[in-house]
């Protein structure tokens, strides 16, 4: 379909392919406007016949803070490195609850477009791609909400600032990486959707959001890394309520995230011809 | 350059049916099965692989398909029809063979693909647009047209789960009929919708085959077939079963799925009956020269013949043969009353052999199926044959051909002497 709009006597091969295939990201360029299209769809329909409307985006990841603040800050008085422990906690928990909002949604998304992947050629990681950035207008709104308290908290921004949108990218790539994994594997074994909420409860107290990385050793820290998110919530930590930066801690998710990405889409794409078959 | 659109070299598709991946499975279940793979695999050495847990949904299957041409594909459920689309659409993929296509292709496996039922007409438009391919410069420039094609436009901000089936249908068909690809994939689309939207369907289609652009399209419609495509291909088992003019092919298909030699022949014959008061014997077509035929000629007259037997006598009894053509539309009936009243009196026992003749130029070129009944008028069928007996006209004139690659559509063949009034061309005021 959109070969010609290129070029206008292209010819489409079609034969069995073996094995890893490339990633053919020009395809996926082609396609950028169907990509922005189920995006624009799923931030759309999001919020269609509820009350409360986009207040949703802001009252999980608000609430939890609530949550967090009476439990862990109060009551078990977790420390959290001389900042107020709830801007201390919602600062991380904003880039948390878009991440597991868009894993979640990466996750299920090809199981719920079969009808789509069944009728109709496109690339597929557009499924996955706008399933993952369809949650960051969420992301936006409750954005909103830490400005607010930033100013009651007194925090000006510094120009550590400007590096925030990296660290967002960063909370991108890992939904989007660890989202193309369970995507294709969730096409295959339905079980994937089942383990997502133990993943993402486990994964949320094994990331510095209610406590500071500062728990963890000085030695082991770096490999604290590991764990992207953990790299994400201390970066929007430093970026915005001035944290010393995450340092040996953020190369290391830098990598793994890498890792997990390059692999997510070659895995992704290996399984993508039998997606219609199985799904 | 070569002026193929469309070269299919054996593609083949295999399924697995009842096998390890026949659905998908839980994580328990691959663990168990990896566990018990050595076993297998030892236990399955020099064996040939298990053939009952895959199917050849489509095997071999070959063919050329030149810019411009329309392809049918008929065949019975099953038979690959929708395999075949999907491949040359690239939702998956052949397990075997190769397959080339020039040109921009637009595929529809069904009509309103990814609608959001929550997302309103005008949002849908757009939606459905992207999916199937369209630029968003190109739906903007096309969203009037296809509004007015769909004719929903008073519900246009009206979320689409609102709509009738009918509206929905429409906007649905009304997106796809306005993609312009340069090659169409076309599956089945037409079985949606009433009558009347199917009619303005299928004109659509009409219209982008007589635009040059190529065209594969499925169906189950024979007269949608035979009348839009200039050739067609039978699919049966995921293999080319036939493939000739299109007219030919659903001819051939249909008198397979009669199973009956006879119809080609132009003769039927029924077992009798005798706890019938009348029943029908045989039914023949005769040509021109009087030869029993399953073919006629659309400039001759031809005859029908109807032997049927009276086992007790019957009076206010009618004997009628309708005229339906492939797909089912009633053309004409002629009854032994109609012009012979004095018929509906008492008939008496025995056999009786009729014949009508229908004059030349009445049945365009095409396919049609002939229904006996045997009544007594508004009160009750003694007996009842619906399309008994298959036979196709025949258009050899060179004219009406010349103006259609394969015949000219329409059911009606009049062959009607036009006139000019004015012998000079009347010069344009200027």
């Amino acid at each position: 379909m959109a070969e010609a709009a290129i070029e206008k006597t292209s010819t489409i091969v079609i034969r069995p392919s073996r094995g890893w295939v490339s990633l053919d990201l020009r395809d996926l360029w082609r396609y950028r406007e169907l990509l922005y299209f189920l995006t624009w769809r799923d931030i759309k329909v999001r919020y269609k016949q509820t009350i409360l409307g986009a207040a949703w985006a802001i009252l999980q990841p608000f609430f939890t803070m609530i949550v967090f603040s009476v439990f862990f800050g109060r009551l078990a008085k977790v420390p959290s490195d001389g900042i107020p422990y709830p801007i201390f906690a919602y600062c991380a928990l904003l880039p948390w609850s878009y991440f597991a909002g868009a894993l979640d949604r990466a996750s299920n998304s090809l199981v719920g477009s079969s009808h789509l992947i069944t009728k109709v050629y496109f690339p597929r990681l557009a499924i996955p791609i706008s399933a993952v950035l369809a949650g960051l207008v969420d992301f936006g709104v409750a954005f909103v909400v830490l400005l607010g308290m930033m100013v009651y908290y007194g925090f000006a921004p510094t120009t550590a600032a400007l590096t925030l949108p990296f660290f967002l990218l960063l909370a991108v790539a890992t939904a989007l990486a660890v989202g193309l994994w369970l995507s294709a594997l969730n096409v295959q074994y339905r079980d994937v959707r089942y383990t997502i909420p133990f993943l993402t409860q486990f994964w949320l107290f094994a990331t510095p959001i209610a406590y500071p990385s500062s728990l963890v050793p000085e030695r082991w820290r770096a490999w604290y890394g590991l764990n992207p998110m953990a790299g994400v919530a201390e970066g929007f930590r430093w970026a915005l309520l001035g944290k010393q930066p995450p340092g040996p801690l953020l190369a290391v998710s830098i990598i793994v995230v890498v890792l997990l990405l390059i692999g997510g889409l070659y895995y992704f794409r290996r399984m993508e011809k039998t997606f219609a078959d199985i799904v | 350059m070569s002026d193929i659109a469309v070269r299919v070299e054996n593609l083949s598709k295999r399924y697995r049916i009842g096998g390890p991946q026949a659905r998908y499975k839980t994580l328990r279940e691959s663990l168990v099965d990896m566990a018990a793979a050595p076993a297998r695999r030892l236990r399955r050495l020099g064996q040939p692989s298990p053939d009952n847990e895959t199917i050849w949904a489509l095997k071999d299957v070959s063919f050329e398909v030149e810019h411009g041409e329309v392809l049918g594909i008929i065949g019975r459920n099953g038979s690959g029809k929708t395999t075949l689309l999907k491949l040359l659409s690239r939702i998956t993929e052949p397990t075997e063979g190769y397959a080339e296509i020039k040109g921009r292709v637009g595929s529809l496996l069904e009509v309103g693909t990814g609608f959001h039922p929550e997302l309103t007409g005008r949002e849908n438009i757009y939606l459905n647009g992207a999916i199937l391919g369209m630029k968003r410069a190109e739906i903007d420039q096309k969203f009037d047209e296809i509004v007015a094609f769909s004719e929903i436009e008073k519900f246009l901000d009206t979320p689409v789960k609102r709509y009738s089936s009918g509206m929905y249908v429409r906007l649905a068909f009304a997106v796809a009929a306005h993609l312009e690809p340069e090659i169409l994939l076309v599956d089945e689309v037409l079985a949606v919708g009433d009558a009347a939207f199917q009619k303005k369907c299928l004109g659509k289609m009409g219209d982008v085959a007589k635009e040059g652009r190529t065209v594969l399209f499925v169906s189950h419609n024979q007269k949608a077939i035979s009348d839009l495509c200039d050739w067609a291909v039978r699919l049966e088992n995921g293999q080319v079963a036939d493939q000739g003019a299109s007219a030919d092919v659903v001819r051939r298909y249909l008198e397979e799925q009669l199973g009956t030699e006879a119809v080609s022949a132009g003769h039927t014959t029924v077992v009798p009956d005798p706890s019938k008061p009348m029943r029908l014997r045989a039914l023949t077509v005769l040509d021109h020269q009087g030869r029993q035929a399953g073919e006629v000629e659309m400039g001759q007259a031809f005859r029908v013949r109807i032997e049927y037997d009276v086992n007790r006598p019957t009076t206010s009894a009618h004997v009628i043969c309708f005229f339906h053509t492939t797909d089912g539309v009633n053309v004409f009936g002629s009854g032994d009353a109609d012009c012979s009243p004095e018929r509906l009196g008492e008939r008496k026992v025995g056999r009786y052999i009729a014949e009508f003749e229908v004059p030349p130029f009445i049945l365009g070129a095409g396919g049609y199926s002939i229904s006996v009944n045997l009544s007594i008028p508004f009160r009750e069928y003694l007996d009842r044959h619906d399309s008994v007996l298959y036979f196709t006209v025949r258009d050899t004139s060179s004219m009406r051909r010349h103006s259609y690659r394969q015949r000219r559509p329409g059911i009606l063949g009049f062959d009607l002497p036009w006139t000019y009034v004015n012998n000079e061309p009347v010069q344009h005021d200027q």
